[in-house]
């Protein structure tokens, strides 16, 4: 009983490969194998918990695949065995940097649905808090940008600012980070008294803070090294991605929604500027935050000199039932765009909220993105990008 | 809004009050605009789309000023080509999907169940544009040069659940595309590859289908009915209550990590 081994296939060998091979085991160019590198899911620069495996030739990224979810908390199905008012509660906690604005957008459906409209009074207040909502995003931002490249102070600056500003929301609404201060129809409260001055105190603050950080980190030759070039988006690649605010902006996309979409709040009457920056790079996008945050300061500057008085509710019924309908609302939101998809079937409650929130289209880019740059480069790219996780897994 | 009748300023249409009263009317007439009424570029938008895809259009339609447009099923990626070739819509919103089924409610009609969530009426109605089915997908797409966007809606047949994937016109819907297909088991056709995305491997269900139960609220009943049950000290039973505390799934506030 004989067994004969079948025959070898014929092999075209490229004879380089004989070579590179020779040369390996020589020890004259050494095989650099693929390693799979775990970043997180706990990480400084993901603001949560965002896990990135990135798979490595050498110092290079070959490739990365962010993994969310850690912290999902199935917002757009809780919300549909909530009422509006107790959803505002919710959706506190998609950003947690800038609760206020996330408010907005989904107490604008509700009422774009009732008819109902918030009086002047109420919009000056709602758009002052949510322009101070993205200075304490951004003022975050601005300092712990100079963490992730190794620049220790410019944290310390940060948290020190925004602590002004979070303590200005503080005061209005009673909570630092969820103020869950709207209601359909206007807001649950008016400003305290001396409320304007501080205001005006602590914007001339942050306005020298910008100052501060142009000189400290914008103006900085490392942090220039180590940010400029690094993480281009193309304008056309970012738009196909989703990604949008201040990121889409850095890559020279001059849409604000807050000037180009339809009209919300109090933007239509403000003399502002919207800020771009040819570039696409890290360092654009912290260029374009840093001026957006002095903008936001001069928006609000107008809007103290502008208020109105009067109420702040307008007349809604005690029990608020929307009907029936569907509706969208986008707003710009410090990072990027936000929006709620509202169906409702004339209950109490919606039917079905579709949570379009801005950091999720914002990440996704991340696998294009990260394919060819350097491992001490992701981590500043993940920093410019500026996502909050709670913002991804809403 | 005012009270103004059409019948007050035309019994007197004479004297000087009356024609203020009358062009207060006729203002009032104008000021109550259909607040779904689309403007120009929007009009625009819609007409050439519904040129550019002729019979693949069911159906238009509008809400706050926002054109709605449900495109054939065999059609739904030709539907994205041309928003994003012809049209400009270069910016990718969102991918996303709907159950229109009416939630059963917990343990029937008579369990009494969780009082606290809202009543939604129990016949299937389909939103604006209609749908022939329980399942859609919408999505919307955005111009980041004209100030336009456009919603686009598509029946899913419940049996064979298939969609088109937009994943080789907008790289973008990769992750929504994902996220639709966990949260509702629509299979897009096309997609690189569908694993979970917020889910972890190997979750079996469709949480976002209306037939998957809110599990938080089947583990522990709505604090709401605390009244029923016997209260702290009162009853020897007391302690019960809140040996099932644990089990509470509500989001964890505690979030404020930076």
């Amino acid at each position: 009983m004989s067994t004969t081994n079948p025959p070898l296939p014929e092999f075209d060998i490229d004879p380089r490969a004989f070579r590179t091979l020779a040369d390996a085991q020589m020890g004259v160019e050494l095989d650099t194998g693929d390693m799979i590198l775990n970043l997180g899911p706990q990480h400084p620069a993901t603001h949560g918990t965002l896990r990135l495996v990135v798979r490595l030739d050498g110092e290079r990224v070959i490739a990365a695949d962010p993994v969310i979810g850690y912290m999902h908390r199935g917002y757009e199905k809780l919300v549909e065995f909530r009422t509006y008012p107790q959803i505002t509660t919710l959706i506190n906690r998609i950003d947690w940097l800038s609760s206020f604005a996330n408010e907005v957008p989904f107490i604008d459906a509700a009422e774009k649905l009732m008819g109902v409209e918030a009086p002047p009074r109420a919009q000056y207040i709602r758009t002052i808090l949510t322009e101070l909502s993205r200075i304490s995003t951004f003022v975050l931002f601005l300092g712990e940008m100079g963490l992730q490249v190794g620049a220790l102070t410019p944290a310390f600056y940060g948290f020190r600012d925004r602590e002004h500003v979070v303590n200005l929301i503080e005061s209005v609404t009673g909570g630092r980070f969820h103020p869950n201060f709207n209601r359909v129809g206007g807001l649950k409260d008016d400003l305290p008294w001396g409320w304007v001055n501080e205001t005006r105190t602590v914007l001339k603050k942050i306005y020298d803070a910008c100052d501060v950080f142009e000189d400290l980190v914008a103006g900085n030759e490392i942090f220039a090294a180590r940010t400029k070039g690094v993480g281009i988006i193309p304008p056309e690649i970012g738009a196909a991605y989703g990604v949008s605010g201040s990121n889409l902006r850095a890559s020279g996309v001059d849409w604000d929604l807050r000037r180009d979409g339809a009209p919300y709040l109090v933007y239509p009457d403000l003399d502002f500027k919207v800020w771009t920056h040819p570039d696409g790079d890290s360092f654009a996008r912290y260029w374009v935050r840093l001026q957006e945050t002095r903008e936001s300061c001069r928006m609000v500057l107008q809007l103290l000199d502008a208020m109105p008085s009067g109420p702040i509710m307008a007349k809604v019924p005690r029990i608020i039932k929307v009907p029936e309908g569907e509706v969208w609302t986008e707003v710009e939101n410090p990072l990027g765009q936000m929006g709620y998809y509202v169906f409702s079937k004339g209950a109490t409650g919606p039917f079905r909220v579709k949570i379009r929130s801005a950091s999720f289209s914002n990440v996704s880019i991340l696998p294009w993105m990260l394919r060819g740059v350097f491992v001490p480069d992701v981590i500043t790219i993940l920093a410019s990008l500026y996502f909050i996780l709670g913002d991804i897994d809403r | 809004m005012t009270d103004v009748t059409p019948t007050d300023s035309g019994e007197s249409p004479e004297t000087g009050t009356s024609t203020a009263v009358e062009e207060s009317a006729t203002d009032a007439a104008a000021e109550i605009p259909d607040p779904h009424a689309l403007d120009d570029a929007h009009a625009e938008l819609l007409a050439r789309f519904e040129d550019e895809l002729g019979a693949a259009v069911l159906d238009t339609g509008k809400a706050f000023g926002m054109p709605i447009v449900r495109v054939q099923r065999t059609e739904w990626r030709r539907a994205a080509e041309v928003c994003r070739r012809t049209l400009d819509c270069d910016f990718l919103s969102f991918i996303a999907g709907i159950d229109w089924m009416p939630a059963p409610k917990e343990g029937g009609d008579d369990a009494g169940g969780d009082t606290s969530s809202p009543v939604q009426p129990t016949e299937t109605t389909y939103g604006v544009t209609g749908s022939d089915g329980r399942f859609q997908v919408f999505a919307r797409v955005q111009s980041t040069t004209h100030n336009y966007g456009l919603t686009l809606k598509v029946d899913v047949d419940a049996d064979a659940l298939l969609v088109q994937s937009w994943v080789p016109v907008y790289p973008g819907a990769d992750w929504h595309e994902r996220e639709t297909w966990e949260m509702y088991g629509f299979v897009f056709e096309g997609h690189p590859a569908l694993r979970h995305l917020y889910l972890p491997t190997g979750f079996e269900g469709h949480p976002l289908r209306k037939d998957y139960p809110l599990l938080s609220r089947v583990v522990k009943p709505w604090p709401g009915l605390v009244d029923v049950e016997a209260m702290p000290g009162g009853d020897d039973d007391a302690a019960e209550p809140a040996a099932a505390e644990p089990a509470a799934a509500e989001p964890a506030a505690a979030e404020e990590a930076s």
